[in-house]
């Protein structure tokens, strides 16, 4: 069998398959949508060349660079919330009654379709017959808000469900990760007379620093080119409001058959997802010296 | 070493499997249509009324089919069925590759432009017969005079009220839009919501304001200012939008009417929270024939025709609505008097069946004397009879980007993010724009 693993042919050969999915289904795409982003076309009729003027319109665009300002609130709202999520696993990992059945509870919403999570939290923002404004009028609120109707909470609305849908995922790598973290390290914390807060930051947080550094990344980027909850709860409305990048892009290609401009866009959200990819693994270098 | 030549072929029969996968699908319905087996002429069909989410439509067709085979032994129709969205990308895919089926479906204006600029779609003039149809829907199928498309479905826009709602309160069913105005009025003062309106899809918001434009400038100044021998920023289109703000400053509408999409504003009304509601015939089954609604609800239903504007120009019989889908037959097709022959058996027959059999209007003229119609249809299909014009839906008769402005300046207009004026304004530039 080692023979076989070291014949350059074989390996080639076994790499063949997966390289020419990875080829079809993601390279040449991406390749095929820039080049697209080049022509005048309605999807349906002849394409036509027009060079860079689908990329020019792009720059100058002014719903898209507010989509992409959504975006990025979307990206620092997901990656402000990884705090909650780890002290949420930080509670969990640390032998408390119930854990189990909490951490549970917690991965539910990730068990669900995106459209389920999407269609149960419209009935709750529902604003005569909705949970949420049923709650208020409890608590005695008068004027209670439209939620995904109003132009100036709508995007802040959803993210809501959004950081709710992942809560199970971070939970779930954190919470590994802080089982990783040997007993060995927290007793001799322990016998130095380390309190549960120190450990917690001083030793548990260091030592899991490159698993934090991944979910910023996760979050940064899963949050650039976020769809789902976006387009089923709102659609990008009222009237582009809580419009994403993404979004954006499905609106100009599928619904208005600008599939030219929609693949300009598609190329544009691949770009500023790859410099946010840079600039945050650059940004989380500096203390990379801590190492597990 | 055999082991190795064995693992070899294995993953080379594995990309095979991977790379012929993919080829097999296409490699079968690209066959020549024409005559094949037996000497039969092939006719393809796509349409998208699968049987499992519309099975009344199904059978309806598939009847069809089996009727038009028996009296024509040497033709063989083929169909192949899609849901509505598939059916949507997959013709336009094959659209763009030149594989339209021989006979397929389309909807009108807007959608259908592109299809006949490309030539895809045969001039249907030589199969029409004019009379056969209500009058305005053939138009809507229609490019420089002559269809490209035969219209099947047709709706128009009443408003819906219940009646046990309107009784409590003492209502009576408006005729003029200062009566309408004052049961709005009373309802909002009482708590009830008077309107739903799922203005979310935007579509829904866009039937009031042509209402309003309708009954305050007559047909002509919404459709002239579309097909612009007129002006967006004509007074009566700029009144029906002060209109708008008018009601949705009296609480009208119900709360949070621009993030409720049509089917969660459907709900108040089926669950007798709100009074009215303005949507086209398709709901007819549910103050019907549906067995899922209870037939106390459905006694509780009537309908009205929107009211007339006191010293406006338009007529309480001139309606929004329009043709839903029509029959096309492809210019590339190689059998197409075959395709047109059939195209108009079916949409003939399906007249004849289409509202006892699935309580789908056609657009074809309606004998109601005969079968046992549920009365709301026989109504509403007298009303149709009497119709003096048929608007159709602004959106399907703009092109796909102006109509997107008109539907986003409809949201904010409900939402009060613009003016009127700016409403009017916004619409106008962006039809100039295309001209």
């Amino acid at each position: 069998m080692n023979k076989v693993m070291s014949n350059k042919f074989v390996i080639a050969l076994y790499t063949l398959p997966a390289l020419l999915l990875i080829l079809v289904l993601i390279y040449i795409p991406i390749a095929l949508s820039g080049y697209y982003g080049l022509m005048d076309w309605n999807g349906i009729g002849e394409m036509k060349f027009i060079g860079l003027e689908n990329y020019i319109t792009l720059v100058q665009d002014k719903v898209f660079w507010t989509s992409t300002w959504h975006s990025f609130l979307l990206a620092i709202f997901s990656t402000v919330s990884l705090l909650l999520y780890l002290a949420v696993s930080l509670v969990l990992a640390s032998k408390i009654k119930g854990s189990d059945l909490l951490r549970k509870i917690y991965l539910i919403p990730m068990l669900l379709s995106s459209v389920a999570i999407a269609q149960l939290w419209m009935k709750i923002f529902d604003p005569t017959n909705g949970m949420a404004n049923k709650l208020l009028e409890w608590f005695g609120m008068e004027n209670t808000p439209i939620w995904l109707a109003d132009p100036a909470i709508a995007l802040y609305a959803i993210f809501i469900p959004v950081i709710w849908q992942y809560a199970g995922f971070y939970i779930l790598i954190y919470y590994a990760a802080l089982k990783n973290v040997p007993d060995e390290v927290i007793e001799a914390a322990k016998i130095d007379g380390a309190n549960p807060l120190q450990i917690a930051i001083k030793i548990k947080l260091p030592l899991i620093s490159g698993v934090f550094k991944v979910t910023i990344m996760l979050a940064v980027v899963g949050s650039l080119k976020y769809f789902d909850l976006i387009y089923v709860m709102t659609g990008g409305g009222p009237n582009g409001a809580s419009e994403v990048m993404a979004s954006y892009m499905y609106k100009e290609a599928f619904k208005l058959n600008h599939f030219g401009y929609g693949s300009a866009i598609g190329f544009g959200l691949l770009v500023i997802c790859m410099l946010m990819t840079l600039l945050t693994s650059k940004l989380t270098k500096s203390n990379d010296d801590v190492q597990y | 070493m055999k082991k190795k030549a064995f693992s070899a072929l294995l993953s080379l029969a594995l990309m095979g499997g991977i790379v012929l996968g993919g080829c097999s699908s296409s490699s079968s319905s690209s066959d020549d249509s024409g005559k094949s087996s037996g000497g039969k002429t092939v006719v393809k069909m796509m349409h998208l009324w699968p049987e499992g989410s519309s099975k009344a439509q199904f059978t309806i067709v598939d009847d069809i089919i089996k009727d038009y085979e028996k009296a024509n032994p040497d033709v063989d129709i083929q169909t192949e069925i899609l849901g509505n969205e598939q059916y949507k990308e997959k013709i336009k895919v094959l659209s763009a590759s030149n594989e339209l089926p021989d006979v397929g479906i389309t909807w009108a204006a807007g959608y259908m432009q592109p299809f006949v600029e490309g030539n895809m779609f045969a001039p249907l003039d030589d199969i029409v017969q004019k009379d056969q149809f209500v009058a305005g829907t053939l138009d809507a199928f229609s490019v420089d005079g002559k269809p490209y498309a035969l219209p099947l479905e047709l709706n128009i826009t009443p408003v819906y009220y219940n009646k046990e709602i309107f009784k409590k309160y003492n209502l009576e069913v408006p005729k003029t839009y200062d009566e309408f105005l004052k049961v709005v009025k009373t309802l909002a003062d009482n708590g009830v919501t008077p309107i739903t309106l799922g203005n979310k899809d935007r579509w829904t918001g866009s039937m009031w304001f042509m209402y309003l434009a309708d009954r305050i400038g007559g047909p002509e100044a919404l459709n002239n200012a579309i097909n612009r021998t007129g002006s967006f920023e004509d007074p009566a289109l700029v009144k029906a939008a002060e209109e708008i703000t008018k009601l949705v400053d009296m609480g009208a509408f119900v709360k949070g009417f621009n993030g409720l999409s049509n089917d969660e504003a459907k709900g108040y009304f089926m669950n007798e929270q709100a009074a009215m509601y303005l949507m086209a015939t398709w709901e007819l089954p549910n103050y019907t024939t549906s067995p899922d609604v209870s037939q106390e609800f459905k006694d509780k239903i009537g309908y009205f025709k929107f009211p007339t504007y006191e010293g406006g120009k338009g007529n309480i019989d001139s309606y929004v609505g329009g043709p839903g889908v029509g029959l096309f037959v492809s210019e590339q097709s190689k059998v197409k008097e075959e395709a047109k022959k059939f195209v108009a058996y079916l949409v003939e027959e399906w007249g004849k069946r289409s509202v006892v059999d699935a309580g789908v209007i056609p657009a074809t003229v309606v004998d109601t004397s005969s079968g046992d119609l549920d009365q709301m249809y026989i109504d509403i299909l007298n009303d149709l009879g009497n119709a003096t014009n048929l608007t159709l839906y602004a959106d399907v008769q703009m092109s796909a980007s102006v109509a997107d402005v008109h539907l986003n300046q409809i949201q904010a207009l409900f939402g009060g993010q613009t003016t009127p004026k700016e409403f009017a304004k916004t619409q106008e530039e962006a039809l100039a724009a295309e001209e």
